[in-house]
């Protein structure tokens, strides 16, 4: 029995799980007090450390930079920068991927945020650019950029997720790479745009029209099929991204958003719908963005991102420096709509402990879950796993991969693609050393 | 006045926020143009063969064009392998194998329209959109032609390509038909 239990703590700070989670409601009010000093007590951190009396910087005894125009990160978060799959510029395309395993919120910085570009970054002059609507319309028409931010504009979160977003996990030995490596292609922000049911009622749209074919103007004018369905549910033409003008690799100056939406489809540099009455099979939606089951049949036109969670602290690249408290922290979200539940475990799914999510959780969005843990110093598996509001669960890895394949060989990096829609569960293991590997479990 | 239809009106008006207008007060900033304006960027092809544009070419043809604008990146007869992105032309294994398989237009596609649109959008990729279209459909017969999938001496154009049979057609799923 360790000192903080001799103490007699309240029983809702009891351990909820195996190997150390504690109820989630340790992290509100009094509780984190309580847990703050469980840690004094069960790690006795403070207890042996010889305090030095504090002097003052020498920050504070300077003058500082001045203000600048455009403000960057402090130069000691160098290292939070996105991976580049084409680091040296070669010619051909270029991904680079959000350093989850170093944020925290819910909201991808604008210069972090995950970007992949098929043939490079277009450089567009926004006084140049146009939108058309047309094909299956009474009247086409063309929107400029200055057009578009007279509407009234739509401003909601929305996570951004590429369909080949963790697929290094479809290896059937788990890549010892960061959560950047393996889950760095999808991001969240909050989007402003325009409708697209507005634009499509004025154009006034054919009801025969089921697809809209969406191009961008890009140097391959990279296009997708949509569905009309989707363009009245909650389609938009985003012009702002966290309240700035887009990034040029997310689109700029304009990009269609599909919430919940595999991320091909969210087409950035958006110059064209053409309102059709059969989707296009555009190479995209022919090759990359369909998915061979087992056996060889495909599933075409899947579309949705389904609800998956990551733990993000601590993940691979961390290392826990001691015994003592933690807060486990992660991601989650779901194409379908709010996350509503989930559930983190420490001993690798053999119990599991509700964490606690902080709101207000938003639809197709990410939703921010906290742990708290006491690591006693022993080998421990974290991993979480998420349910939607519609029920829907994270599945298991065992029970994904039978359904959805796994690769014979193992993948050795994680540029490689063996399929699409990963969206199972995560596991860390932590050895006593508090060194942290990626593990399947 | 206020009748209930009205009444009716108003209240859907600002049932969806203020964000929904009725035609007549939707902003209506968008210029009309025509079809006409919008021709050389009218360039999606639908796998019926829709918008397929005037003109044609044979597999010999497109071996000419290939030597000369594509083989730099995809290697002699459609190998692949120079470039990286610039994967195999030709082949591809049975897809019996699941995820290890890797797609290819022979063994994956479903419409033989997807090639010629491909081609004509993106390649080469260095210099988009500077092929004929004579020059796409030519370079769509002779892809077509090493897969075996047309006749050596087939021509391509708006009529013969949407009629190809792609072997693959038949094996995709709709698991999710409520999201078209």
């Amino acid at each position: 029995m360790n000192k903080s239990q001799r103490r007699g703590r309240t029983p809702s700070l009891d351990h909820v799980a195996g190997n150390g989670l504690i109820n989630r409601r340790a992290l509100l009010g009094r509780g984190i007090a309580v847990a703050g000093a469980m840690t004094t007590g069960a790690a006795g951190t403070m207890t042996g450390a010889a305090a030095e009396p504090l002097k003052d910087e020498k920050w504070s005894l300077e003058f500082g930079s001045i203000t600048p125009a455009v403000q960057t990160a402090s130069p000691y978060e160098k290292h939070a920068v996105r991976s580049l799959s084409n680091p040296n510029g070669e010619f051909r395309n270029s991904h680079a991927r959000t350093p989850h395993h170093l944020l925290g919120g819910t909201i991808t910085p604008n210069g972090l945020h995950f970007s992949i570009n098929h043939c490079g970054v277009p450089n567009i002059d926004p006084a140049q650019h146009k939108l058309v609507i047309h094909g299956m319309v009474r009247q086409p028409l063309e929107f400029t950029l200055e057009a578009l931010s007279r509407y009234p504009l739509v401003t909601r979160m929305a996570f951004v997720e590429c369909a080949g977003n963790s697929a290094p996990m479809f290896s059937r030995e788990p890549l010892q790479v960061t959560a950047q490596d393996i889950h760095g292609l999808v991001s969240c922000s909050e989007w402003a745009g325009v409708r697209l049911s507005t634009l499509l009622d004025e154009a006034g749209i054919d009801p025969k029209a089921k697809w809209l074919v969406a191009e961008g103007a890009d140097a391959q004018m990279l296009d997708r099929s949509v569905p009309v369905k989707k363009a009245y549910d909650d389609a938009f033409i985003a012009i702002y991204q966290n309240g700035e003008r887009l990034m040029p690799g997310n689109g700029y100056p304009m990009r269609l958003l599909l919430p919940g939406y595999q991320g091909n489809m969210n087409v950035k540099f958006l110059r064209r719908l053409k309102a059709v009455d059969q989707p296009a099979m555009t190479f995209f939606e022919t090759k990359n963005y369909s998915q061979i089951l087992p056996g060889g049949k495909t599933w075409r036109f899947h579309f949705l991102m389904e609800v998956k969670s990551f733990i993000t602290q601590p993940s691979f690249g961390h290392h826990l420096k001691e015994p003592g408290f933690y807060t486990i922290s992660g991601v989650a979200y779901s194409g379908t709509g709010r996350i509503a539940k989930v559930m983190v475990s420490a001993d690798g799914g053999k119990s599991w402990g509700e964490a606690a999510l902080q709101g207000p959780i938003h639809p197709q969005a990410f939703t921010r879950f906290q742990m708290p843990w006491r690591w006693d110093g022993q080998p421990a598996v974290l991993q979480s796993r998420a349910w939607d509001e519609a029920g829907n669960a994270q599945p298991l890895r065992a029970e994904f991969v039978a359904q959805r394949g796994e690769a014979k060989q193992p993948v050795t990096t994680p540029l490689a693609f063996p399929n699409q829609h990963y969206n199972s569960i995560t596991s860390w293991g932590i050895d006593s050393k508090g060194e942290i590997k990626h593990v399947y479990a | 006045m206020s009748t209930p239809k009205t009444l009716f009106a108003v209240a859907l008006v600002l049932s969806f926020g203020g964000l929904a207008f009725a035609q007549s007060q939707s902003p209506n900033l968008g210029k009309p143009i025509t079809e006409s304006d919008v021709k050389t960027w009218d360039i999606a092809i639908l796998p019926d063969g829709t918008n397929l544009p005037a003109g044609s070419g044979s597999s010999a043809q497109g071996a000419k064009v290939y030597a000369e604008r594509c083989m730099v990146c995809h290697a002699e007869g459609g190998k692949g392998g120079i470039m990286p992105g610039a994967g195999p032309l030709v082949g591809g294994a049975p897809l019996t194998n699941g995820i290890d398989t890797a797609k290819t237009i022979a063994n994956y596609y479903a419409y033989a329209t997807t090639v010629f649109d491909y081609i004509r959008r993106a390649m080469p990729y260095n210099a988009p959109r500077s092929l004929a279209d004579d020059d796409v459909y030519a370079l769509t017969a002779y892809i077509l032609s090493l897969n075996k999938l047309i006749g050596e001496n087939d021509v391509m154009d708006a009529k013969t390509l949407p009629q190809v049979k792609m072997p693959n057609r038949d094996n995709f799923i709709l698991p999710y038909p409520d999201r078209i």
